[in-house]
Order: structure tokens, then C-alpha cells, then sequence
């Protein structure tokens, strides 16, 4: 894609990325997400967001194996996953649970599940809001740091979805694996950026390394 | 057993008899007239009489829409239309329900002989154990009616029940991915399964069972979480020993053999305290009820518990 085109194909992806909580929540009053349409649209927007954490967790795997580099859109990807976390935790306090705050911080003391769900959104918030240029010259290699926090919320997101539903069929599958295998891949990146680049040539600092030694 | 103390109905709450048959007329003349019943779920159902019954609630009906496309019938698929959608190919017909274990007199039955048992209409309430609930009009007749026929021998101290296999009419039982081990499997004590309120149920809103809700013949026990009234029954067995049920095998912590509805005892990862009534509310306004002790039928049914820690024994 031509450099001048970069732009505004990141903010292409913003709309993108909504139409489909766009969507469902047309659906869902219109009487489209059949007939328990509050748990639909919540579970769609919960399941929207671990997609997009998935495509942010996918840029670096995409860019080392497959040389493709679509790091400009990283940061609208997050944050959009975030915008999906925040709609589908505010679908479950307004439409599902009409606002009974008792009700809602009981949950969070005592279901697993939506604890883990509560803290991934708290700690998205941080992320979200350095999200943006100035954040990262101000906080340096503290930034990449405090952003690696996404690959705790990536594994706590899996959980949350493993603990919410009865049995762990074919959908929950294939976004847990997907979660579970970009996850995997950081444990295993740098022996495998070593070996691509011949055991021979001195290996070069990857990206967070490099900020430490600038920094 | 004590004895079965059948619930207070006001009179003026029970549908008076010539309306109720008018209906009946009515949907005769219908199917007559070659109406169809709308929706590949109806695809074998077929108008059904049953006489009016003392079970009745002073509650709105579940849409049949609702009832006949938002099920749980994993054999289908595990999405919740899943079953209205994959059950086309099903064919609830011929089918007969082996009877057996520890009988004097095991049976076969045929479904035109357990077409003509002494059918009636029933609403109960129906809890999820998800969290979810209806209110459904079934046609059926007491699970003790053939119970009774094939003499139980003395040492019969459960009831277990077996779900069809058939992999090329069930598309959830074929493929790489399969969410549940075949047959789905259930359960009941004696006491349980000759309690008046336990049906085998053979019809629905006036018509035969739809496929996707246990076609041609399944369990209602409504004080117990959904997944305890077995569909597509074909063997009913006396047996010594507690059986073996499905969901408790996937996961023994989270579902217990009696799995009787209980507000105080949450599931492990939600609370049971509450329900949704599908179809009421909507979008904007759906609005949960409090689920109640053994699903509203603690009067008649609090006394097969007398003396049983409902908390160890969920």
C-alpha cells in the first residue's frame, strides 16, 4: 500500500472494526439476536474483543515469520479490542443487569470468572490511555514495559471465556488455542529470530531491547 | 411417600372445558384444511388432543416460536438454534422405548401404544441450568404409568435413561469435534421417577414434539435444571445402583445427579438466584425473576428431600 494511503487505512479500520457492535446492537433492537437477545449481544461483543486482542497479539508473528509489517495498525487494533471490552462489560450493567451495582459487585467478589473479566478490563485502561504518541516518548522503555501487560490480559480474557461457558466446544476452542499459541510464540521468539538470522551474524536487539539501550 | 398433594387452582383460573375444546376444533379443522405448521421444526409435528389437566400457571406461555427454536439438544449442535436448524433429517418415526434392568415384565413400546397412554396437558415451568427459563404446555403422561406396567422388582432403586444415537440423522454427533460422549445419559431415584409431576411428554402447544425438543418422546421433571429431562428417549432401565448421567461425568463439581433447582445453591461459576424468562422484555427491557425452591414445585415435591443436605447434594 502506497505510504500516503497509511492513514487513512488506519482510521478505515476503526470503522471497520465497530460495524460489527454496530451491528449486533441494530440486530438486538430490531429483535434480530432471537429470544434472549441481552446474553447474545453481550457474548458477541465479549467474543468480538478476544478476536481483536487476537489480531494485536498476531503483528509481531505476522512480521517475523511472514515479513509482513502491519505495525501501524496495532494500536487501533488494541484499542478497539478495548472499546469491545468496555462495551461488553457495560452491556452486562445496564441491559443485563439494569444497573443493580449489589449485584454487579458481588459477581465480581465471587465468580471467578468475572473477577478475572473485571481486572482484564481495569487493566486495559492504562494501555488505552498511552496509546498515543506522547505516552511513548514520555514513558520510554517504561511504555513497552507496562504494554507487555496485554499478554496478561490476553490470557486472563481466554480464561474468563473458558470459565463462562458450560463446556468448552468448538468456537471457545479455536479463540482459546489461537490466544494460547501467540502467547507461546513469546516464550519462543527469540531462539527462533536467532536462528533465522544464521548463527553466525551477531544477533540484533529486538525492538524492546533496543529501547533499553537508547533509553 | 406421603401423598401427593396436588396444587390450589381457583377455579375461575382453569380454562373452561368448551373454549379448550374449541381450540381443539380449531386446530383439527386447520390441519384438515392442510394448513401447515409453519418452520422446519414442525416439519413432523402433527395436531395432538389431550385432555385438560389441574396443572396449570398463572403465567404467561413461552411463545411456541420460542419454545421450538431456542433449545439445548447438543446431538444437534451446540448453539441454541442450533437444533431447529440441524434437525431436519431426524425421523422420530418409527420408534419404540425399550424397558428393562431390574423388571418382571421388561417391554418394548411402541409409539403408537404410548401415543394412546391416557395423554394430558400440562404447563410446568422449565429452568436452565444456565440461567434461563420458560413456561411450556406439554402434552404427556406420568413416567409411573409404564413404570407400573413393568412391575419394578424390589431391589429397582434408580431409573436410568439413554438418548438415541444416530450420528447421520444428528449432525453433533459426527465430526471432529464432539462436545458431549454418546448416548446422552440420565437419571432418577425410584421415588423421583414415580412422583406425580414427572411426564413422559409426547407433544407440546397441541402438537406432537417438534424435533428439537426431544421428538418423538422425552422427561419432563420441572423441578429439576433442564438438562435432567432427557429427549428422544429410546431405553428406560431399573437399576440397583446410582446411574451414571451425562453432565455429571463431563463435570461432577458443577453438575450433581439430583441437580434440583435451588436459588441458595449457586453453580460453582454463576448464581442460580435468578432467572430470565425467554421472550419477556426484549432488548431493552429484559428483566430477571427470582428462581424459586425446587423451580416453584416445593409443595409437592419438598417432601422426597425430607432429611438430605440439598447443599452436598446438588
Amino acid at each position: 500500500m502506497p505510504r500516503r494511503y497509511h492513514k487513512a487505512s488506519v482510521w478505515a479500520l476503526y470503522v471497520v472494526g465497530l460495524i460489527p457492535a454496530a451491528w449486533y446492537f441494530y440486530l438486538g433492537s430490531t429483535g434480530g439476536l432471537g429470544f434472549n437477545p441481552v446474553k447474545e449481544f453481550e457474548h458477541q461483543l465479549g467474543i468480538w474483543a478476544l478476536r481483536f486482542i487476537i489480531a494485536t497479539l498476531a503483528i509481531t508473528p505476522l512480521r517475523d515469520l511472514a515479513g509482513i509489517n502491519w505495525v501501524r495498525y496495532r494500536r487501533a487494533l488494541g484499542l478497539i479490542a478495548f472499546y469491545y471490552v468496555l462495551l461488553h462489560f457495560s452491556v452486562y450493567l445496564s441491559l443485563d443487569l439494569r444497573f443493580d451495582f449489589g449485584a454487579v459487585g458481588g459477581d465480581i467478589a465471587k465468580r471467578p470468572y468475572i473477577t478475572i473479566g473485571f481486572a482484564c478490563l481495569l487493566m486495559l485502561i492504562p494501555l488505552a490511555v498511552t496509546s498515543n504518541n506522547w505516552s511513548i516518548r514520555k514513558l520510554a522503555q517504561g511504555w513497552n514495559r507496562l504494554h507487555r501487560l496485554i499478554y496478561l490480559i490476553a490470557a486472563g480474557g481466554a480464561l474468563h471465556y473458558v470459565l463462562a461457558v458450560k463446556s468448552v466446544t468448538l468456537v471457545p476452542f479455536i479463540h482459546i488455542g489461537l490466544i494460547a499459541l501467540l502467547l507461546a510464540y513469546r516464550a519462543v521468539r527469540r531462539p527462533i529470530m536467532n536462528w533465522k538470522r544464521g548463527n553466525n551474524k551477531p544477533a540484533k536487539p529486538v525492538a524492546s531491547q533496543r529501547a533499553r539501550q537508547n533509553g | 411417600m406421603p401423598a401427593y398433594r396436588p396444587p390450589h387452582i381457583a377455579a375461575s383460573e382453569i380454562t373452561p372445558r368448551d373454549i379448550y375444546m374449541s381450540r381443539r376444533n380449531f386446530m383439527g379443522a386447520a390441519a384438515a384444511a392442510g394448513l401447515a405448521f409453519a418452520g422446519a421444526d414442525s416439519a413432523f409435528a402433527a395436531p395432538l388432543s389431550a385432555k385438560p389437566s389441574a396443572f396449570k400457571l398463572d403465567e404467561t406461555l413461552t411463545p411456541k416460536e420460542a419454545v421450538t427454536t431456542y433449545n439445548n439438544f447438543y446431538e444437534f449442535g451446540v448453539n441454541k438454534d442450533d437444533p431447529a436448524a440441524n434437525s431436519g433429517d431426524f425421523k422420530p418415526t418409527p420408534w419404540s422405548v425399550k424397558v428393562d434392568g431390574m423388571v418382571g415384565k421388561p417391554k418394548d413400546f411402541g409409539l403408537e401404544e404410548l401415543m394412546k397412554m391416557n395423554l394430558e396437558e400440562r404447563t410446568y415451568r422449565m429452568r436452565c441450568v444456565e440461567g434461563w427459563s420458560m413456561v411450556i404446555p406439554w402434552i404427556g403422561f406420568p413416567l409411573s404409568a409404564i413404570l407400573d406396567q413393568v412391575e419394578p422388582l424390589g431391589s429397582a432403586k434408580y431409573v436410568s435413561f439413554e438418548t438415541v444415537v444416530r450420528p447421520e440423522e444428528m449432525p453433533g454427533q459426527k465430526g471432529f469435534f464432539q462436545p458431549l460422549p454418546w448416548p446422552y445419559i440420565e437419571g432418577l431415584r425410584l421415588d423421583e421417577a414415580r412422583h406425580p409431576l414427572a411426564i413422559l411428554a409426547v407433544g407440546l402447544y397441541g402438537e406432537t414434539l417438534p424435533n428439537p425438543n426431544g421428538a418423538p418422546i422425552r422427561l419432563v421433571v420441572p423441578w429439576k435444571y433442564g438438562f435432567k429431562s432427557i429427549k428422544s428417549i429410546v431405553r428406560i432401565s431399573l437399576v440397583e445402583k446410582q446411574p451414571e448421567t451425562t453432565w455429571k461425568n463431563a463435570n461432577a463439581r458443577e453438575y450433581g445427579f439430583y441437580s434440583n433447582v435451588n436459588p441458595a445453591v449457586d453453580h460453582p461459576r454463576w448464581s442460580q438466584a435468578t432467572e430470565q424468562r425467554i421472550g419477556e422484555g426484549g432488548f431493552f427491557g429484559a428483566n430477571r425473576r427470582p428462581t424459586l425452591p425446587f423451580n416453584g414445585y416445593a409443595d409437592q415435591v419438598a417432601s422426597l428431600y425430607e432429611g438430605l443436605d440439598l447443599k452436598a447434594n446438588y
